[in-house]
């Protein structure tokens, strides 16, 4: 069976094979054909996706390692969006008991406004809302530079010179978002909760230590522990598909944005679609969230 | 370069006898392909790119391939790096078949080929010095020679004032030479030029073609380039370079003296290979199809 152009980059020729055993299920069906069924082609991608997460971890075993490239993607991820994790976390922080007060106060648990917060923050929303903002700027940041990188043929000069790109720019870049991620939900929540505490305080006139304690009386380790683990798979989930979007970029500039666009889009889903199952899990091993 | 009799010419001189230069050309390392295809097949869905495509290219010898844009003829490069594989054929680079090698051990052959891209495809993050000095950087080797490397490919290709200089602050023909230094690091055995002058100006396009008869007859580099600019071609398979006393290259052109056979045309044509010879056979060539390709009517 004939093949087409992109997908013989050695990047997607897993997902060339999969054409190949889908086929198999078809007497006359051209590949393009079935390829347009949208099922097809999101088990053609979770493969693809899943392959590049393997060959990235395979590529761990032995050198060369890139430690410079880390760091650099470190700092352009951690210290680059640490404003606005600061700012969203800050905000939802405040807005979550400019929302929940007046209703604690109807039942007269005002006093539980920290509780309150810091629960939703530091279990869902911190975690949630740091993955989102870094998926729209990292996330595009990475395909965009990944799929220019395509277009104007300079992964194939890397391979050309004998550099695997997964190595060079990928596992850089997983690692990268992996380490910083749970270090900026960290830095949203305790913003979070301090805007969440003005709010508290020069609004509804409660006084600091009330809500401190609250806080304090709110949140157990197990909270803490469940609401890192959740941005490292976060962090893996929105490199892998950033740097897959880049990674399969195809029609020149255009594609190029449109990579950007997908690559935002599907990591920020499947960002929320984890988070179910990941809350489900770690109710489950560390028994957080029940009453 | 031959002379009428067959033989490679070499620069005159006194002290080389004849039967040097003979043996020279025979001996079985020269007379092995450096790259071979055998009846390598190629398609994209239900477009056949290659159908059955077989040739070699010798050691110092360079194959100019010709061929309208979307025939196949960057796809060959493409095969011979292995950033694509072959539906059916086999493709040998120094002997040794890479047709089903993975990608670690082709990172290992691809350490013995140059690549110029078509625009350059230099690192846009990186200045000059780190985009030529890429290759030797991922080898770990020291800086001192790193930079004596990197100087002398600059000044290889005329580019060692434009070092620090970003790749979005060159021009097309700069970054095209820079590309040819970068390719060069390392002294690959083979380059594999893919239109390296296209959307170029004549006297920018003559220098890269300069640059390419400079590596078949002073480096002994086996090439490959690919164009369809018939300009190209009579530059690369008429003039060869030699050095005068004072050190200095010149480029002199093949003419009743000389006759050049380290230089050979093979074209594309419906995903086969529709010519394959000397470029005086080309220019001779009654096909209408060449016809029309070489004299444009």
């Amino acid at each position: 069976m004939h093949l087409a152009a992109p997908e013989r980059a050695a990047f997607c020729l897993p997902f060339s094979r999969l054409r190949c055993n889908l086929s198999l299920f078809f007497d006359e069906t051209p590949p393009t054909r079935f390829l347009m069924n949208p099922l097809f082609r999101f088990i053609a991608e979770l493969q693809d996706v899943s392959l590049l997460l393997w060959r990235s971890v395979v590529s761990l075993r032995h050198g060369p390692r890139y430690f410079a490239e880390t760091l650099r993607q470190m700092d352009m991820i951690g210290v680059g969006s640490l404003p606005i994790v600061l700012l969203t976390g800050f905000f939802t922080g405040g807005v979550l008991v400019l929302q929940t007060y007046p209703t604690l106060e109807y039942y007269s648990i005002q006093n539980e406004s920290g509780r309150s917060v810091a629960t939703s923050l530091i279990r869902e929303l911190g975690p949630v809302l740091s993955a989102l903002m870094v998926s729209g700027r990292i996330g595009s940041a990475i395909s965009a530079e990944l799929g220019s990188m395509v277009v104007s043929q300079q992964i194939e000069a890397m391979r050309a010179l004998g550099t695997d790109p997964i190595r060079k720019l990928v596992v850089p870049r997983i690692a990268a978002l992996i380490l910083m991620l749970p270090l900026l939900t960290v830095a949203a929540d305790i913003f979070g909760l301090i805007g969440g505490g003005i709010v508290a305080n020069y609004i509804y006139s409660q006084d600091v230590q009330v809500f401190v304690e609250s806080v304090r009386n709110g949140i157990s380790t197990k909270d803490i522990i469940g609401g890192m683990i959740k941005p490292i798979f976060f962090g893996l989930i929105i490199g892998v598909v950033a740097c897959h979007k880049g990674l399969s970029t195809r029609g020149g500039t255009v594609g190029v944005g449109r990579s950007v666009t997908n690559s935002v889009v599907t990591a920020s889903i499947w960002v929320i679609i984890f988070d179910f199952f990941l809350a489900k899990a770690l109710q489950y091993l560390l028994d957080i969230g029940r009453l | 370069m031959l002379a009428d009799d067959g033989k490679r010419a070499l620069p005159l001189s006194d002290e080389i006898e004849f039967s040097d230069m003979e043996e020279a050309i025979d001996a079985p390392e020269r007379v092995a392909p450096v790259i071979e295809f055998r009846d390598v097949c190629l398609a994209f869905d239900e477009k056949v790119i290659l159908d059955g495509i077989s040739f070699s290219v010798r050691r110092g010898e360079t194959k100019i391939i010709l061929g309208r844009s979307g025939g196949g003829k960057s796809t060959i490069i493409r095969l011979i790096l292995g950033l694509i594989k072959p539906d059916a054929g086999r493709i040998l680079i120094d002997g040794e078949d890479i047709t089903d090698y993975d990608e670690p051990e082709l990172m290992q052959v691809r350490q013995k080929i140059g690549m110029v891209f078509q625009e350059g495809a230099l690192f846009d993050s990186l200045p000059v010095y780190e985009n030529v000095a890429y290759r030797l950087r991922e080898q770990g080797v020291e800086e001192d020679e790193v930079e004596a490397e990197v100087r002398r490919m600059l000044r290889f290709v005329a580019l060692e004032d434009a070092i620090d200089k970003m790749p979005s602050e060159l021009s097309g023909g700069m970054r095209r030479r820079v590309g040819i230094a970068r390719a060069l690091v390392g002294d690959p055995e083979i380059v594999l030029f893919d239109e390296p002058t296209a959307g170029l100006d004549p006297p920018t396009a003559r220098t890269i073609c300069e640059l390419a008869i400079k590596l078949r007859d002073l480096h002994d580099v086996s090439s490959i380039f690919v164009t369809h600019e018939m300009n190209n071609l009579r530059y690369l398979s008429s003039e060869y370079a030699v050095i005068d006393e004072n050190g200095e290259v010149m480029f002199e052109k093949e003419g009743e003296r000389l006759c050049m056979i380290n230089t050979e045309i093979m074209m594309l044509r419906d995903g086969k290979v529709g010519f394959e010879g000397k470029d005086e056979e080309l220019m001779r060539s009654e096909d209408p199809y060449i016809r029309t390709f070489v004299h444009g009517k």
